[in-house]
């Protein structure tokens, strides 16, 4: 089987591809949207922290 | 000390739990990696053309797993609600809330791949099938669970009336399932069903087991990842927050 069959799909290419591609695209992007929003968490605290330390000062 | 009894609260302290779940996501995380790579080796390169749907049947190694994973993530959620509820422990509530995105994610992903499967088959986007149609509405259940936790300030009341949207609609999930055998549908019935009755080929159904293991443990990896996100936003304020290394540094 040569790349240009298997990319065709036995004329399926549109159904198997769109299948597989959103699945692989939604699949990787989860992961990334979670890591920013605990970044995000853990950015917001630190600085809240600061600016009480700064206030006690 | 008796180490024949696991004292479970322990772990039910956000603050036990925070550390445990940071080691467990990078574990799965691994494990779904390499299943779900093996997966689509032999999703592509073993598994054998169909005799009567050619290569497109090979949608099922994702809309099989993302429909399994739809359902049995409704469940687990459903479970921590009731746990919620009755313990009153609040990481129960944050189990099921950390889980949501995934579940809905999932369930859009077997609609969408359940389209593209069906329009080559049945001539049809979409139907108002009955397998197709609660489906949906186990979308819409995860989106309004979504919708409702978000819409409440107060996050004890939040946790409450979702964990009781959440176990109201339990009674769909049956429905979903059984729903090809109760109705004349033009969805196909199960093809791995609970008697153990398999109708596919053995390199077909091991592909798409392992799709499933890897899609369970990617699962986990990203709730318990975004558990921990949960934590730290509700907790902000406790003290064992502050003195976590990645906050004061």
């Amino acid at each position: 089987m040569n790349w240009s069959e298997f990319w065709h799909m036995g004329g399926y290419a549109l159904y198997v591809w769109s299948s597989f591609g959103v699945t692989a695209l939604l699949m990787i992007a989860e992961p990334l949207l979670v890591g920013a929003r605990c970044r995000n968490a853990r950015r917001r605290i630190a600085r809240l922290r600061r600016l009480q330390q700064e206030e006690n000062r | 000390m008796s180490s024949r009894l696991v004292n479970w609260f322990h772990f039910s302290s956000p603050a036990t739990f925070y550390p445990l779940a940071g080691r467990l996501v990078p574990i799965f995380a691994v494990i779904a990696v390499i299943l779900i790579a093996v997966g689509l080796y032999l999703s592509f390169f073993v598994a054998p053309t169909d005799y009567k749907q050619g290569e497109g049947y090979r949608i099922i190694f994702v809309h099989v797993p993302a429909a399994w994973m739809s359902m049995f993530i409704y469940l687990v959620m459903a479970f921590w609600a009731a746990l919620g509820l009755i313990f009153n422990t609040r990481l129960s509530m944050m189990m099921a809330q950390a889980l949501a995105p995934t579940g809905a994610l999932f369930t859009f992903l077997a609609l969408w791949t359940g389209a593209f499967w069906g329009k080559p088959m049945w001539g049809a986007w979409w139907v108002w099938d009955a397998r197709l149609t609660s489906e949906l509405i186990l979308f819409f259940l995860y989106i309004g669970y979504i919708a409702l936790q978000g819409a409440i300030d107060d996050t004890r009341r939040a946790d409450r009336a979702g964990a009781i949207l959440l176990l109201v609609g339990v009674v769909n999930i049956p429905i979903i399932y059984f729903s090809v055998k109760w109705w004349n549908t033009l969805h196909q019935g199960a093809s791995v069903s609970l008697k153990g009755d398999v109708h596919m080929a053995t390199t077909m159904l091991v592909t798409m087991l392992i799709m499933v293991l890897g899609f369970w443990a990617y699962s986990i990896a990203v709730a318990l990842k975004r558990v921990r996100c949960i934590i730290l936003e509700r907790e902000r304020d406790a003290g064992w927050v502050g003195r976590l290394p990645e906050i004061r540094a």
